[in-house]
């Protein structure tokens, strides 16, 4: 589908709506799960603040490509190869720590990318993110108090922390590239330049790091492809899952 | 004070219909009643987030994966008031939870059955927790402060959990004819493990009178029961699908609805350990809560090292 000449801020929003869906559906797969009971409230908010905020991107993206989709014809009905979301928000959860590390990481990302969103040309994107930016600054801090709590707690979680963050790293390349979508909206005024924020999140990042007594990891290895619909393998399990039900009831409403 | 003016002027608050406060007087049998009661219904709504949660992966629209999360995660939030107003009686919640995975203490039994369908969420939203509303309504009003304080936001959210149950099956009773299919084999299998939620019959609650004279219980378990298929039957009509009781009928000179007798076997069985997901769900608990441990410690490691130098750890 992003295959049809469409407004790249459309191609932008959905981008960005497609991260919030499926880092929310992770987030959600530790219902029942978390290691306390507030916690599981914790993660639970945070999915719901994301979902939230993909439910406003999508509706946006369908007013810029005119194509009339509701946000269940985006979510249910796109196949794998039509997503464009990063790879990093569709690593599995694996332990507290990976989940916690892919929060930090994309929170702050997502953070800086609000902000820069804020001061939009399209004024419901900017609405959207005026919003956001508040509950990602939230996100932010309760990844953030867990990386502290995790690097700095017993030799076992500054382990555990440690290889999440390993794991994870080589995804966030990925985060501040740029190609013909983003040069278009950066032109327009519509977002802010990836590359522009890339800054802002080391230095973030770094300080969050080093509190935690945590190193920042050095790979050579940047995989990417999620912009452009190329996932991991975890991805399509993923999408099994979530789309089933509302793909064997074709036309029901629920 | 003397012990028996202490229990005479506990009498005279209850009589009263006055409220228990943590730092009050009370029998020692009150406590232990109401420790019981409460980490049930606390380990209940703990439970009870599995059985649902089961389909936030698979909700079938947005909307309605949105209404989900945010309903499972009231229930943890309903857990923690709940284990927070444990906590006023003395025992702290580690201590409960351990209880519950040595079997010591119960959750309802409700919690031991399959969502095998999406359906399932709407009838356990509409049947379970209208169950559950008519139980703990009364609550609001129990003698013990705190548990009543509780139950006061606990039972707004269970009525929006109903009303959201109730809206969810109606769509798809009135959908296509799968889905009233679905809706209607869901009621089939929900119907009667709901009534049985209210407890077992007068004849058979060994807490009942003694925790109606405490005024922590307000009407007794057939009371209730009548109460809930009060409410629910004429809701099935509007529903368009059939409860699975061919004796239930409205009775003119009762001024009730006549319904069939539950199957008490069933529910022995099921409260004994033996349900369909007794084991499943005491072990994914139990899993959860191993699995943090290493989280637990390592936020207690960091309280520790950073309150010795005087930071306020979160």
């Amino acid at each position: 589908m992003t295959a049809v000449a469409v407004d790249p801020a459309a191609v932008y929003t959905l981008r960005h709506a497609d991260d919030c869906l499926v880092l929310s559906h992770r987030l959600a797969q530790w219902s029942s799960r978390a290691p306390s009971l507030e916690e599981d409230v914790a993660l639970t908010n945070i999915a719901l603040d994301l979902l939230g905020q993909a439910r406003a991107l999508y509706t946006r993206t369908s007013e810029l490509d005119r194509t009339g989709r509701s946000e269940d014809d985006h979510v249910f009905q796109r196949d794998e190869r039509d997503f464009v979301n990063c790879l990093l928000v569709e690593q599995e959860n694996g332990d507290f720590a990976v989940t916690v590390a892919r929060q930090l990481l994309f929170s702050t990302y997502q953070l800086e990318t609000w902000r820069a969103l804020g001061g939009s040309t399209d004024r419901q994107v900017a609405a959207i993110a005026a919003k956001a930016v508040k509950e990602v600054t939230y996100h932010l801090d309760h990844a953030t108090q867990w990386t502290l709590r995790l690097g700095d707690g017993t030799a076992e979680s500054h382990e555990r922390m440690r290889a999440a963050l390993e794991r994870l790293w080589p995804y966030t390349a990925e985060l501040f590239e740029t190609d013909a979508v983003t040069d278009d909206v950066v032109a327009r005024g519509v977002a802010g330049d990836p590359q522009r924020l890339r800054a802002a999140w080391d230095s973030s990042v770094d300080q969050v790091l080093r509190e935690a007594t945590l190193e920042r990891p050095s790979t050579s290895w940047t995989p990417t492809g999620g912009r452009r619909g190329l996932h991991t393998e975890c991805f399509g399990y993923m999408l099994a899952e979530m789309q089933h039900l509302h793909r064997a009831h074709p036309g029901a409403r629920w | 004070m003397d012990p028996v003016d202490l229990e005479v002027e506990f009498n005279g608050l209850v009589e009263a219909d006055q409220r228990i406060e943590p730092r009050d007087w009370m029998p020692d049998g009150y406590r232990r009643n109401l420790i019981r009661q409460i980490a049930q219904h606390a380990h209940s709504e703990i439970i009870g987030m599995q059985p649902e949660g089961n389909w936030i992966t698979r909700a079938p629209s947005l909307r309605r994966k949105a209404i989900l999360m945010a309903k499972v995660q009231d229930e943890a939030g309903h857990g923690l008031y709940l284990y927070c107003a444990a906590e006023t009686l003395g025992v702290d919640r580690a201590e409960l939870i351990d209880q519950l995975h040595a079997g010591r203490q119960k959750y309802s039994s409700v919690f031991n059955y399959p969502t095998l369908t999406w359906a399932d969420v709407g009838a356990i939203g509409w049947l379970v927790d209208g169950a559950a509303i008519t139980n703990q309504i009364p609550l609001c009003r129990c003698s013990y402060g705190p548990y009543a304080r509780a139950m006061v936001r606990v039972c707004k959210e269970e009525s929006f959990h109903q009303r959201q149950g109730f809206e969810s099956l109606y769509a798809l009773s009135h959908g296509t004819p799968e889905q009233h299919a679905m809706a209607q084999d869901a009621v089939d299998r929900w119907w009667w493990p709901s009534l049985m939620l209210l407890g077992p019959s007068d004849a058979e609650s060994t807490h009942t009178s003694q925790s109606m004279a405490w005024r922590i219980k307000r009407f007794t378990n057939d009371e209730l029961r009548q109460r809930f298929v009060d409410m629910v039957a004429p809701q099935a009509d509007v529903l368009e699908l059939t409860p699975p009781d061919p004796e239930l009928r409205w009775n003119e000179a009762r001024g009730h609805y006549d319904f069939g007798e539950c199957d008490w076997d069933e529910l022995r069985r099921v409260v004994g350990g033996d349900g369909p997901c007794n084991r499943q769900r005491l072990a994914h608990h139990v899993s959860a809560h191993e699995e943090g441990a290493w989280v637990r410690e390592a936020a207690a490691a960091y309280a520790a090292k950073h309150s010795a130098v005087g930071v306020v750890a979160a």
